[in-house]
């Protein structure tokens, strides 16, 4: 009601516009990933390939390993997000249910150390990895990433909006403290416990320079880190590049569209709460 | 449970804690320390950990260094290029999607969609579009009858395709942000403008404007943050290079080849330092700026 400056219609063709420039990247993917090699170099180009060609999938998986690629990007995703998850609990529970010595102190020290980047720690974590001999194995590339202050922080918040009367009530009723955390804290928490895992999968999977510096191999790159690898494998086969790209990026369009909600709603606090 | 902390409660906490610190002491804490002890490593030997001599020589030598000067103008016109732009761009849309319109939901899943898509997967994407013979783009520019640029190979171009595929790439999160912004304006505000008779532009610049301050002040300064940080765009869109002659080489950039490709750990420290640095002082600004500053309702 209060923009009469630009008419309805206006509005709906601008965003229209902005939203196929959005999309229009997604498609041609697609579209490209489909075609047969005389339709990829084709001018003008051809939106709709005029046979759909699915074996360029199957081709690209034969080229590279990217089977092994997808499975070690989703041992990684899963195990950190896992791992995340319950360090982040039982933190986040002591962080807003427990009164002990030095809480605050730790806490500023952590909120302190976040908006250090992870290019910054990145030399000194790969001189570590390397001490410990992990490097090129999983536990490199999952075990750093299992603990997330950001994470703490949004769970402790979640935590403390918890009334406090349920703890008494729980520990009137002789339940201990860690049943209580996990039968009753826990899932009141879940909307909170979902956000965090739902962005820690999307970075996760998508993270790139972190398998790039901590893998050697093949056999342990993953998806980003193997595609990259694959740029020059393929060669100029546009098709073949285009099918290993949409194997990388469909996995999280498709959970996005799934769990949408709790994504956005980790990204808005993320943001409001700075 | 909320009492005064004890010895028993404390030992409680810490064992509560135990996991998390664990892994935060050893990658998020101690290589913060050893990072900047790191850069000081004038003579080093990797294999066997021994340090022959300290000194800021590192930082001497970088600053010496033009690919360090490249990398820093780069960054610097890098951030220049997509910030502006990408907020400007994100204010008008989130404007846009907050009037009251239909298929509201659908058009913010379709801006937000890139968010969630992995950069290089999608800078390679980017790379086939800015093909010379058969991208899109050039396919496009040639209805105006604009000639085919090179837009990877081409040193004055590979920078604006960088920052197109960014401002394309980092979009939906602002406006996400944005949106949320918008919505804690109390309609009542608009309301009372208009009953005073003010204008869409006026109750834009003397409301939504000055209300939305916080909010595009925190955006700008993630933006800038991030800015700074690029990397996986120019490793994908230039197939593991800085662009053609150097032209997009950042600062991360910079760290990458003076730590993986040179094994020269005592310069990329020095170099992740002044990224560091950098990144503090914007926090810093935004911590003390923005409450001074802004306009928070």
């Amino acid at each position: 009601m209060r923009k009469e400056a630009l008419s309805k219609s206006t509005i709906y063709i601008l965003l229209s516009f902005g939203a196929i420039l959005m999309l229009l990247p997604f498609i041609w993917m697609i579209s490209t990933s489909l075609k047969a090699p005389n339709e990829v170099m084709a001018l003008p180009p051809v939106w709709i390939p005029s046979e759909l060609h699915w074996e360029n999938y199957t081709e690209a998986t034969e080229i590279a390993p990217f089977g092994r690629y997808f499975v070690n990007s989703v041992i990684i995703t899963i195990l950190s997000t896992l791992g995340e998850l319950i360090t982040t609990i039982l933190a986040a529970y002591a962080f807003s249910r427990i009164n002990f010595y030095g809480r605050d102190v730790v806490f500023a020290i952590l909120l302190g150390t976040m908006m250090v980047p992870s290019e910054v720690l990145m030399i000194p974590n790969f001189v570590t990895l390397s001490d410990l001999g992990w490097i090129d194995t999983y536990k490199a590339l999952i075990i750093p990433w299992t603990a997330s202050i950001f994470a703490i922080f949004l769970l402790r918040q979640f935590f403390l909006g918890i009334p406090k009367e349920l703890s008494y009530a729980a520990k009137v009723d002789g339940c201990s403290e860690f049943k209580f955390l996990w039968y009753v804290m826990v899932p009141l928490a879940k909307p909170a416990l979902i956000t965090i895992a739902l962005l820690k999968i999307i970075g996760s999977w998508n993270s790139f320079l972190w398998p790039l510096i901590m893998t050697n191999s093949t056999e342990m790159r993953t998806l980003p880190v193997g595609l990259t690898a694959f740029t020059t494998e393929a060669g100029i086969q546009y098709g073949l590049l285009m099918a290993a790209s949409a194997m990388v990026i469909l996995p999280m369009v498709i959970i996005f569209f799934l769990m949408q909600k709790y994504i956005v709603a980790g990204v808005t606090r993320a943001g409001l709460k700075g | 449970m909320d009492l005064n902390p004890t010895k028993k409660s404390t030992l409680k906490g810490y064992l509560y804690l135990l996991p998390a610190l664990l892994i935060l002491i050893t990658f998020n804490i101690y290589p913060i320390i050893k990072s900047f002890v790191m850069s000081l490593y004038t003579d080093f030997d990797f294999f066997t950990g021994e340090v022959f001599a300290y000194g800021f020589g590192n930082f001497v030598e970088i600053f010496q260094d033009p690919n360090f000067r490249i990398a820093i103008v780069n960054t610097v016109i890098f951030v220049i290029g997509v910030v502006p732009l990408s907020i400007v761009l994100s204010l008008i849309i989130s404007l846009f999607l907050n009037s009251k319109i239909k298929f509201r939901g659908a058009f913010r899943t379709i801006y937000f969609l890139p968010y969630v898509t992995s950069v290089v997967a999608i800078s390679i994407v980017w790379s086939w579009i800015f093909h010379y013979d058969y991208g899109l783009l050039n396919y496009f520019l040639s209805w105006f009858g604009i000639d085919p640029i090179a837009w990877l190979r081409d040193p004055q171009y590979a920078m604006p395709a960088l920052i197109i595929v960014s401002v394309w790439k980092g979009l939906g999160f602002n406006i996400m942000i944005m949106l949320a912004g918008l919505q804690t304006i109390d309609e009542q505000y608009y309301l009372a403008a208009k009953v005073d008779g003010a204008s869409a532009w006026h109750r834009f610049k003397s409301v939504t404007l000055p209300l939305l301050s916080p909010t595009l002040f925190f955006v700008s300064i993630i933006s800038i943050i991030n800015g700074f940080k690029v990397f996986d765009e120019i490793f994908a869109l230039f197939d593991g290079r800085p662009g053609p002659g150097n032209s997009a080489l950042t600062v991360v950039y910079y760290i990458y080849q003076k730590f993986y490709e040179e094994w020269q750990f005592g310069l990329a420290s020095a170099a992740a330092f002044v990224l560091f640095i950098i990144i503090f002082l914007f926090t810093i600004i935004q911590l003390v700026l923005g409450k001074k500053f802004v306009h928070y309702n």
